[in-house]
């Protein structure tokens, strides 16, 4: 008997939890560089034309998760502005494949992303990183050595609420790639496709209950890590 | 070892401007708060850029504003001692303290780790983290991080500001064996006179963004004109002298200075040892005849040398005591009731409890 069977789930609500568990790392991992790269920006920056940036990187909160969908597809579809040219030069499909469901979920998450990392950097008293550069430190060296640690939970905090959010993501990514079991059918897609059919409510409280365990094991992991990382830069 | 020093600067409608030159040892920069020392600081170690003029140290221009050229702090090699002393809070302090050696080249290293821990006794903070540290051991690791990164230049921003007066003591031995040393140049901001009388070889005075004087602090701090940017009641003459016999049952030093003996607050120093001290002009009496029935232990034997009016109802007397200046604030009224004229021979009494604990020290 392997794991899901001991859960008492079929192969296809299996499926779906090892598809969303995928998408969600997927999503939450690629995005990552770029969140880190933007709430530093967003930070530090000085420039005027920050205030579009920002703005941009916090619709996906604000527009229904219906019109985000919708611009991907226009944007990353089969014939949408961008999709036939990463297909052709990178081998990027993103359209009714689980990777678009990861790009959908992605892009719904990043405003949460940001957001934690960059009042985290806000934090950081930067009179420490002049301090390191009083003792010769370049301003790499700076940021790796001393911004970077320091804003270590704000980091994880970011990296947490992504996924988190990433496994719930429904709006968006049933808009852009659909429900597909086994290639887009992911486990809010599958919940909901299962309380459409007679007899299928205990399937849809099995993974509930599934759902609701990832989410709290992901919020348990984060405070532990969160714990040991302030640990680190407070007291020994 | 040379700082040349000549900028501007301006930030909002506070403008600065100083020319000096620093030729080793320990100089103070000393002024009121807000007259422009910290921002001097940063001009010197580059973490502001000066609107006009140039700053070089031991040849190697830093920045100047006519070719352009501007070095970033952390190409300059001048060492900081921040008065918040941040450290890094993420780091031991063994890792705070080995900060700078990562950035420094092999050829370029001075100090080592084990030399600095023995010099400012922080052995025992190695593995802790800051957080646990108390305000002086914070303070020490910070001199000690700044040392190891071997700068050329060591600028200490009020290093002991926020210390009490314990603390303060605590430190103070530790930067003068650093400035004994002679292995590296100190810029020393304070507003603290005992610090600058304690410490300091050389003495930039500032005041309003400008600079009024620099040159031997034991010459600045004896002129009554400069009195007034040393703050209320502070005008005083500094005058060496060195140890010639330690009272224990009293707790008490006997100094000899070419003016006379002088008992001050016992120092814990050798017999034989030069220390510089700072008489304040209103703490000195003046009697015409040798003071019999007082409580005062010091009684210096002088001659005026000149009566000057001072602010409001007070003259500034300057005393020569065989060789010695000292300066002595008194009322008008007194000085014409003791019928006081240059040349006129008297006596000057000076109560020991009047010396200033932290500004009494070994001569810099």
């Amino acid at each position: 008997m392997s794991g899901w069977e001991l859960l008492g789930l079929s192969a296809e609500e299996w499926t779906a939890v090892q598809l969303s568990l995928r998408v969600a790392t997927v999503a939450t991992l690629a995005s990552f560089p770029f969140g880190l790269a933007v709430a530093y920006v967003l930070a530090r920056g000085t420039h005027p034309g920050l205030v579009i940036l920002n703005g941009v990187v916090h619709l996906p909160l604000v527009l229904p998760p219906v019109v985000t969908g919708y611009l991907l597809l226009l944007t990353f579809g089969k014939h949408g502005t961008l999709g036939p040219f990463l297909a052709e030069h990178l081998g990027l499909v993103f359209s009714f494949r689980w990777t678009g469901a990861a790009l959908a979920s992605a892009v719904m998450a990043f405003p949460l992303m940001v957001r934690a990392m960059r009042l985290s950097i806000e934090a950081v008293d930067r009179k420490l990183e002049v301090a390191a550069g009083t003792l010769g430190a370049p301003p790499l060296a700076v940021f790796v050595t001393i911004t970077l640690p320091l804003i270590v939970p704000g980091i994880l905090a970011g990296l947490i609420l992504s996924f988190a959010k990433s496994m719930g993501e429904f709006g968006a990514t049933i808009t852009f790639v659909s429900n597909i079991p086994g290639e887009t059918q992911t486990l809010p897609t599958a919940i909901y496709t299962l309380m459409q059919v007679p007899d299928g409510e205990t399937g849809a409280m099995r993974l509930v209950l599934v759902s609701i365990g990832i989410s709290m094991a992901a919020l348990v992991v984060s405070e532990w890590l969160a714990r040991r990382a302030s640990g680190r830069a407070s007291l020994s | 070892m040379t700082l040349q020093v000549d900028v501007t600067s301006r930030a909002g409608d506070f403008a600065l401007s100083a020319k000096f030159e620093t030729t080793g040892g320990l100089t103070a920069l000393f002024g009121p708060s807000g007259s422009g020392k910290t921002t001097l600081m940063e001009l010197i170690g580059g973490i502001r850029r000066p609107a006009q003029g140039h700053v070089s140290l031991d040849g190697q221009t830093l920045s100047n504003s006519n070719s352009g050229r501007f070095l970033k702090p952390h190409q300059r090699r001048i060492g900081w001692v921040f008065q918040e002393t941040r450290l890094f809070p993420h780091m031991t302090g063994r890792q705070n303290l080995t900060y700078g050696q990562w950035f420094v080249r092999k050829r370029d290293r001075r100090e080592d780790l084990d030399r600095v821990v023995a010099l400012l006794g922080i052995e025992h903070l190695l593995d802790r983290k800051p957080a646990t540290y108390s305000g002086g051991e914070r303070s020490r690791v910070a001199i000690g991080r700044a040392l190891i990164a071997s700068p050329r230049l060591l600028l200490m921003d009020e290093p002991l500001a926020a210390l009490d007066d314990a603390r303060k003591a605590e430190i103070l031995p530790y930067i003068e064996r650093l400035r004994d040393e002679g292995s590296v140049e100190i810029l020393y901001v304070t507003h603290s006179l005992p610090e600058v009388v304690r410490l300091a070889n050389q003495l930039v005075l500032m005041s309003n963004g400008k600079l009024l004087a620099s040159g031997e602090t034991t010459d600045l701090l004896s002129r009554f004109d400069l009195a007034p940017a040393l703050g209320e009641g502070e005008a005083g003459a500094v005058i060496e002298a060195v140890i010639s016999a330690q009272d224990e049952a009293f707790q008490l030093s006997q100094l000899t200075a070419r003016a006379g003996q002088l008992f001050v607050p016992t120092l814990d120093l050798p017999i034989g040892t030069p220390v510089r001290l700072r008489i304040k002009a209103r703490d000195v009496m003046i009697a015409l005849d040798r003071p019999i029935g007082l409580s005062a232990l010091n009684s210096l034997v002088g001659k005026i040398q000149s009566i000057e009016p001072g602010s409001a109802a007070n003259v500034n007397i300057v005393l020569d005591c065989q060789g010695d200046r000292l300066l002595a604030n008194l009322t008008a009224k007194s000085a014409e009731m003791l019928g006081l004229r240059p040349g006129t021979p008297v006596y000057a009494i000076i109560k020991s409890v009047s010396f200033d604990r932290l500004g009494l020290g070994m001569k810099p």
